[in-house]
């Protein structure tokens, strides 16, 4: 089986955008024929089809300040989300593993910049501010390359060329391991993360507007600005770099990569770290936003629908995934989740992410698979 | 030099075509199962509850998920949710219709389980590889979800748990609160021989050539005239059905009562793709290795380390479990990627040629 890219000549419209237009003409179409419904009288109030199709855009439609809030919080969401995909993309990319291990490598690396800077401060008497809290941040990053390395040495190299589905095992066997290594060193405890003292802003502001309030931890506006830097600057290091071009390479072709002299081996020491640094960065938003712990494994499995939406392969992907995901899921919990008893956020981004499936089975950015016998 | 098939001819194209075609393996069947039916009553009651039941009613799922991505090469990531719709299903059932024997109903819930696994195998017409995997997220967090927050399911106990009634079988109680283990350890090896039974003849026969010739390349596969939409979805009903099964037999048999949602957790759905690989995919010996593996490892680790003299806490020996069954995956699956029913096939090729190994 041979799975190659597309090489036919370019369409006026990239597949991507054509896909979203078609996508957008259904909405439109829906919306059209639920006011004609409504208007007509066929879907008095109270109706289960009032409530589901009408109802709910009558809210935000009468509320603009809350549906305002909860679009900044999809959006603040979704940043998050495609930070851990992105994470996944980059490790698929340069070497074809699914890592699993990923949001798992999240809570490690947040563990690790929190626990160092508390041994630091507590046992080890240093003044508690903010140089201590660098000294922890390179301590983390440190320890993100040396998992980095060991991954590429312990497990990446005796799998190579395995089957994609035990290379997914040995990352969840990865995870396990994280999981008992990182409560096993720092305790198993939810900790704090150092906000104020990695110079994150705190606080929120209240906007008047639009006849209401609206709530924006300054927080947040700092996760939405770093994250939108780093992905700035990864694109740079793709784009610009020797490395990053050696990266491109290796994700094109393994075999052609080392045709040219390509390391296979070091560039996926670099792509892990890259990886782990970006899981550093994203722990660090997560947990200023609630505690460090384990239980935040749950926000990997949301990357996951993110990921399929967007394509394993695409980096804008992730992050136009990340945001349909953030934003969707907001939105339904927020106005059609009491229909069903609450708590629909946990499945709501998978049913997304398959509504887009179905109409593209290789995400909305992947590239394209065509089988050939 | 015991284990040799010289001298054992084959006269007939059934013998040609049987499952043990060599007379020591059919021995060593029967001797496994006779062990099997003695051991309840030489076990402690201990290793009973907590190696031998878990494995017992594991066995049945992993066996199923086998069939789906070990035959059929379908990645799903929803057998915990298909467990828990038979569970559900199967307390619902006997709820309602109380004086009809449980055994046909812990097999009924099946039916229902393999309903649900159609419906969420649909995507997979569609989607392929870890597309597919991410996909069948969807019904395990959908179906935990419903678990929850459907109160009709749990008949409204306030808890939200469900509690196993008791249900006898010729007057001895076989499932809830009174009911003997060794009782339970019957009943529960009954279904899995017989389980065991019907998915060897199914991927022996047409369909599971059928689902062998779609995981290896399904667009050949359709080409040969095989209808993927029947194979694929007969491969998640079935699938669904074994894990249906499993899930009843897990929570009447095994747990004797299910806390809403917890049991059937996203955790326990990786532990049994783990069980499928690390056993060997597409192999149904492997499936039996797998979940002993999966059940026995952290009880071993658990028990087995201050046995031995190595002193660790209940809160560190948790930890420890954990990185060592990490590590162990990891070692596993690079020793031997093809998994312990590799291991098994290598041993028994060496034993029919030894002691002259050229």
């Amino acid at each position: 089986m041979s799975a190659v890219t597309s090489s036919a000549p370019k369409p006026l419209l990239s597949p991507a955008l054509m896909a979203t237009l078609k996508v957008l003409g259904i909405f439109g179409a829906i919306a059209i024929a639920i006011v004609v419904l409504v208007q007509s009288g066929a879907m008095p109030k109270g109706s289960i089809g009032h409530k589901v199709l009408a109802a709910p855009f009558i809210d935000m439609w009468d509320l603009p300040d809350l549906l305002v809030q909860t679009l900044w919080e999809g959006l603040v969401a979704g940043v998050l989300y495609a930070l851990i995909a992105l994470g996944f993309v980059l490790i698929f990319k340069a070497s074809g593993v699914f890592n699993f291990a990923q949001g798992i490598m999240v809570v490690f690396s947040a563990l690790t910049l929190v626990g160092s800077y508390e041994i630091m401060t507590q046992r080890m008497g240093l003044p508690p501010g903010t140089v201590v809290a660098i000294l922890a941040l390179i301590i983390a990053i440190a320890t993100m390359f040396v998992l980095a390395w060991l991954v590429e040495r312990i497990v990446l190299r005796p799998l190579v060329n395995q089957n994609e589905i035990i290379m997914l095992m040995a990352t969840v066997g990865l995870t396990y391991f994280l999981i008992g290594f990182g409560e096993y060193i720092f305790g198993g405890n939810p900790k704090v993360m150092i906000t104020a003292q990695l110079g994150l802003p705190v606080g929120q502001t209240q906007f008047n507007i639009l006849g209401g309030r609206v709530n924006i931890q300054h927080l947040d506006v700092a996760a939405a600005v770093i994250a939108s830097v780093m992905i700035a600057g990864l694109a740079f290091f793709f784009q610009y770099t020797r490395i990053g071009r050696a990266l491109r390479a290796v994700a094109d072709s393994h075999k052609a990569a080392l045709s040219v002299g390509i390391s296979l081996n070091q560039i996926w020491v670099i792509v892990w770290f890259t990886a782990g640094v970006v899981a550093l960065v994203t722990g660090i938003m997560w947990g200023a936003r609630s505690d460090v712990s384990f239980a935040l494994e749950i926000i990997a499995l949301k990357a996951l629908p993110v990921l399929i939406l967007g394509g394993f392969t695409s980096v804008p992907g992730a992050i136009v995934g990340g945001l349909i995901i953030g934003i969707g899921e907001k939105m339904g919990e927020g106005y059609w989740g009491p229909l069903f008893g609450g708590g629909i956020e946990t499945w709501l981004a998978y049913v997304i992410a398959l509504g887009f499936l179905l109409f593209r089975p290789q995400g909305l950015f992947g590239e394209k698979i065509i089988e050939r016998i | 030099m015991f284990y040799r098939e010289t001298g054992q001819f084959k006269t007939n194209y059934a013998d040609d075509m049987a499952i043990f075609p060599i007379r020591q393996d059919r021995i060593g069947i029967a001797i496994i199962i006779a062990i099997a039916l003695i051991l309840p009553f030489v076990a402690s009651d201990f290793v009973l509850k907590t190696i031998l039941l878990p494995f017992l009613a594991l066995s049945v799922a992993v066996i199923g998920l086998n069939i789906l991505t070990g035959y059929t090469g379908l990645i799903s990531l929803g057998s915990a949710g298909f467990m828990g719709v038979g569970a559900y299903a199967c307390y619902k059932l006997t709820t309602l219709f109380p004086e009809v024997n449980i055994i046909i109903w812990i097999f009924a819930s099946g039916f229902f389980a393999a309903a649900v696994g159609v419906f969420f195998g649909l995507p997979s017409l569609r989607i392929k590889g870890l597309y597919l995997a991410v996909a069948t997220l969807a019904a395990q967090f959908f179906l935990q979800w419903a678990f929850v927050r459907i109160p009709w399911l749990f008949n409204y106990n306030p808890s939200g748990a469900i509690e196993v009634p008791l249900r006898t079988l010729f007057g001895v109680p076989i499932t809830g609160p009174t009911a003997e283990l060794e009782v339970k350890y019957l009943i529960c090896l009954g279904f899995v021989i017989g389980m065991t039974w019907l998915a060897s003849n199914l991927v022996h026969g047409r369909i599971g050539r059928s689902w062998m010739a779609v995981r290896d390349m399904d667009i050949a596969a359709e080409l040969m005239g095989i209808k993927l939409l029947n194979a694929k979805l007969l491969a998640f009903a079935v699938s669904s059905f074994f894990c249906g099964v499993s899930g009843a037999l897990f929570v009447f048999l095994y747990l004797g009562g299910a806390e809403a949602g917890t049991e059937f957790a996203i955790r326990l759905s990786f532990l049994i793709l783990f069980a499928v690989i690390i056993g060997g995919t597409g192999s149904m010996i492997g499936s039996f290795f797998g979940t002993a593996f999966i059940v026995a490892l952290p009880t071993i680790l658990k028990f087995g380390a201050p046995a031995i003299g190595i002193a660790i806490t209940g809160a560190t020996a948790e930890k420890i479990v954990l990185m060592i069954i990490g590590a162990l995956t990891i070692y596993l699956l690079i020793v031997e990627p093809h998994g312990l029913a590799r291991l098994w096939q290598i041993m028994k090729q060496k034993l029919r040629v030894w002691p002259f190994p050229y």
